[in-house]
């Protein structure tokens, strides 16, 4: 999937996605000679936005890992990364039925929240996967991506009767979603 | 791949030697049959029972238990054979229900000797049976296959065989029974280490704490609140040493747990590998029926994570209650946002002064207010659907339920015995929404209580104002303490419970009476200024004794014939026949209590010790507030509705209260 491309969630066979996840992972800094306990872990972290009609209504991040209504959950937080070879280290699933009928956009972002640009980030991409039968919808690679420490990735949102995706990719700076929603509100 | 079997549906077998396990949720007893090709069963030597376990290519276990392993061997059968039957039964005479449609769906698996699944089927829809055929395996043109049959008889055992040709039915019904009590009577029930295991649970099953209480809201956030119902710390100091019995050498087994007869001394089979004890998987807990393309599939009861039944339920009414704390806050958060939007949208239209001319201004409110409504209606639609299915899981989820989570009109209650272990958690009442007033959540807590109760007969915080009459207050919430107290008293083994009770002036003598006269308190409510000095200066010195035991690592040298058992004081009419000494003791018992076994239950308005000021706060604060009548005061953990409370009340002139209490005092007796 390139920038700015969209692609509807309904599946080829005419019925519609019902759960997507959003996959992230980075491999985890190398430990280094002497002291090597001391190296700097990077953390990187998964958050998705809610919005109804470009209000924020809702937000799942690792310190509110489940929307209110229960249709978003994060998997938890991981702190230092993984192995670097595709496995996701932080997910957020979307069950898509459930999503309250007033939310008209979810916009997934990832941020470095230890501050290493995504240069520094080894092996780390951001992918959305059709849950029911874990084919990938699209793939982000963020390693190497430049001096920025987050990126807005992709969003979800109602058109007619399913949703569709845009992937976005546009980076950004901060250290939690917070610091995003500025640059989050424009792509809405 | 496993298929789920439907009644009447057949599966092709392609292994000749086979394990079927059945999990029921409370001790069954198996049964193996061979029959001809007619289906009759020749004679007593074609079936494999607790009495004579081993008939050619049949093995079954000897006793009852809740999960059983049978061993079949097709190629060892006869020649004659044309039909292998699994049949079970509930234990006649026993301490267990005596219909099926009591207990949970038995479930049956047919498996490899790999451990892979072959079939499985869940036994559902039976009532009044006490006896079933669960599976056939059958030759067919050389070749075998399983049926999922699921045929009851309300007759037993005796009836069953009967209908499959057996001349002495009754005569080996009978032989079964008696082997069956042998096999109870040898097992030993022994007291189980709750260890982890037993506190496993979801991992949500936290607070719902009263917004009078002082808690944190639970709002996303970092801090996680203190819960009435979290999981304790295994070992930790909720557990006085003298509760838990120490055995030399035992590692904390979580088998202890699953397997609570099977295991035990009597058990002359062991199906499991002797040094890899922890690893054998429970059974597998039933699964829903395949759904019908486009439909939600049927509910089943026990349809979630634990090692036994009633972990099951356990966690799945957690779920259920999650569920429907979520899809509400999804309705209420989409109509908030349509009236929110809406709002705006008038606004602007009265701003606007083009509005002022013609209709426009008028198109554009009636606009809005469809947008409105329609948000509205789409929100409610996905909220009825979300109910419907919830609301059917709670018709297949309350029968299921066994007495300490059940509601005091669930006939499980009329088949009472006394139990001979604690449960995971005890039911104190329903929760609802507004929104849902046909779904009630039960609300569990876990045993051993991790707080003490407070049951307000305070009118002030009652929303509907029909209680104006304090004393009619005070009577309701007296009888509410007798309701929750008789249901702890029952769901405890014999004599590992015991209710003490302060009516210092005797205005709960009424209420109080169905304790009193069965029997099942220590002693009579203490009255007056002496009695309630005396019951709190020994419940004192036990808390002291007992903690200073534990803290000293001593547990074990507490006097002999220390009564180990879990304490609840009742207290009604506080502050009245209080003095300050007695107040400071109550107040050490409520913060040094539960973690040694004492709990207080205190029936009590707030405003009468409101001359106490502020002193009292903690008090009020580390119980769990309940009322007498229905009150929305209790807030869910995950996003903090107010669910309407209603206590768990006998139906008015229901005599199970009598009927259970009696039973409890008998079981008293011959503990004692």
């Amino acid at each position: 999937m390139t920038k700015g491309q969209a692609i509807s969630l309904q599946k080829n066979d005419g019925g519609s996605l019902t759960a997507v996840r959003m996959g992230l992972g980075w491999q985890a800094a190398p430990r280094r000679g002497l002291f090597g306990s001391r190296t700097r872990e990077i953390d990187l972290d998964a958050s998705a936005v809610l919005f109804a009609d470009k209000q924020p209504v809702d937000v799942v991040f690792f310190r509110h890992l489940v929307s209110d209504d229960g249709s978003v959950r994060h998997t938890g937080d991981n702190l230092v990364g993984g192995v670097g070879q595709g496995g996701d280290d932080e997910a957020i699933l979307v069950d898509l039925a459930r999503v309250p009928v007033h939310i008209d956009q979810i916009v997934f972002t990832v941020n470095s929240f230890t501050g290493q640009t995504f240069q520094e980030v080894q092996n780390a991409f951001c992918r959305l996967v059709d849950e029911t039968n874990g084919q990938e919808l699209a793939r982000y690679t963020l390693a190497g991506g430049g001096q920025y420490t987050a990126q807005i990735m992709a969003k979800v949102h109602r058109s007619g009767q399913g949703w569709t995706m845009t992937a976005l990719g546009n980076p950004a700076n901060g250290r939690t979603f917070q610091d995003l929603m500025p640059a989050i509100l424009p792509v809405l | 791949m496993t298929a789920e079997l439907v009644r009447g549906q057949n599966h092709p077998l392609s292994q000749a030697r086979l394990e079927i396990r059945i999990s029921a949720g409370t001790p069954i007893v198996a049964v193996a049959a061979l029959g001809d090709d007619n289906g009759r069963i020749h004679g007593v030597e074609w079936v494999a029972h607790p009495g004579a376990p081993t008939q050619p290519g049949l093995e079954v276990p000897r006793q009852a238990a809740a999960d059983h392993r049978l061993a079949v061997d097709l190629d060892a059968v006869p020649e004659a054979v044309h039909r292998v039957s699994v049949l079970l039964a509930l234990p006649v005479g026993g301490t267990g229900p005596a219909r099926f449609g009591a207990v949970a769906a038995p479930f049956v698996a047919v498996t490899g000797l790999d451990g892979g699944e072959v079939a499985s089927y869940t036994i559902t829809g039976l009532e009044a049976e006490s006896a079933v055929v669960a599976l056939e395996l059958y030759r067919r043109q050389g070749a075998w296959k399983v049926r999922a049959v699921g045929q009851g008889y309300a007759g037993g055992l005796a009836e069953l065989l009967t209908d499959q040709g057996l001349p002495q039915a009754h005569q080996l019904a009978g032989n079964i029974n008696d082997a069956v009590a042998q096999g109870l009577a040898r097992s030993v029930q022994a007291p189980l280490p709750r260890t982890a295991d037993g506190d496993r649970s979801r991992q949500a099953a936290a607070p719902a704490l009263g917004p009078d209480q002082g808690g944190t809201a639970p709002q996303p956030g970092p801090v996680p609140p203190m819960s009435p119902y979290g999981g304790q710390a295994p070992g930790g100091p909720g557990q006085p040493g003298p509760q838990q019995p120490s055995y030399p050498g035992a590692a904390p087994d979580p088998n202890a747990v699953t397997q609570p007869s099977a295991s035990t001394a009597g058990a002359p089979i062991d199906y499991s590998h002797p040094r890899r004890q922890n690893a054998a998987p429970p059974p597998p807990p039933p699964t829903a029926p395949p759904a019908a393309p486009g439909q939600p599939a049927q509910p089943v009861a026990g349809d979630a994570t634990g090692w036994s039944m009633e972990e099951r339920l356990y966690n799945q009414v957690w779920g259920m209650f999650e569920d429907l704390a979520r899809t509400t806050a999804a309705y209420r958060s989409a109509v908030d946002f349509a009236e929110s939007r809406m709002d705006k949208e008038l606004e602007q239209v009265l701003s606007d002064p083009r509005s002022r001319i013609g209709g426009q201004g008028d198109a554009a409110r009636e606009a809005a207010r469809t947008r409105h409504a329609e948000l509205v209606a789409q929100a409610r639609e996905a909220l009825d659907r979300d109910l419907t299915q919830l609301a059917a899981e709670a018709d297949v989820v309350e029968p299921a339920l066994p007495p300490a989570y059940a509601r005091w009109d669930n006939p499980v209650w009329h088949a009472y015995r006394v139990p001979m272990e604690i449960p995971m958690a005890l039911r104190l009442g329903d929760l609802h929404l507004p929104e849902a007033d046909r779904i009630r959540i039960p609300m569990l807590v876990r045993l051993p209580l991790e707080r003490g109760l407070w049951i307000d007969s305070g009118a002030a915080g009652v929303s509907d104002g029909s209680f104006t009459d304090s004393h009619a207050m005070s009577r309701l919430a007296m009888e509410t303490a007798v309701a929750h107290a008789a249901r702890l008293l029952a769901v405890y083994p014999a004599g590992e419970f015991t209710v003490h009770v302060i009516d210092p002036a005797g205005s709960g003598a009424q209420s109080l009476a169905p304790l009193v006269q069965a029997g099942v308190l220590a002693a009579p409510p203490a009255g007056g200024a002496a009695g309630v000095a005396d019951v709190l200066g020994r419940l004192t010195q036990r808390v002291d004794l007992v903690q200073m035991a534990v803290r000293g690592g001593a547990a074990d040298s507490l006097p002999p014939g220390f009564d180990t058992s879990q304490q609840l004081l009742i207290v009604n009419d506080f502050p009245h026949g209080f003095d300050d000494r007695a107040v400071n003791q109550l107040r050490y018992l409520a913060d040094e209590g539960p973690a040694f076994g004492v709990h207080l239950m205190m029936v009590a308005d707030r405003e009468e010790s409101s001359g106490y000021g502020p002193l009292l706060d903690p008090l009020w604060r580390s119980l769990l507030r309940l009322t007498p009548v229905a009150d929305d005061h209790l807030a869910d953990p995950w996003v903090g509705h107010a669910w309407t409370y209603e206590p768990a009340l006998l139906p008015p002139g229901s005599q199970v209260l009598q009927q259970v209490l009696s039973q409890v005092a008998a079981a008293r007796t011959k503990f004692m």
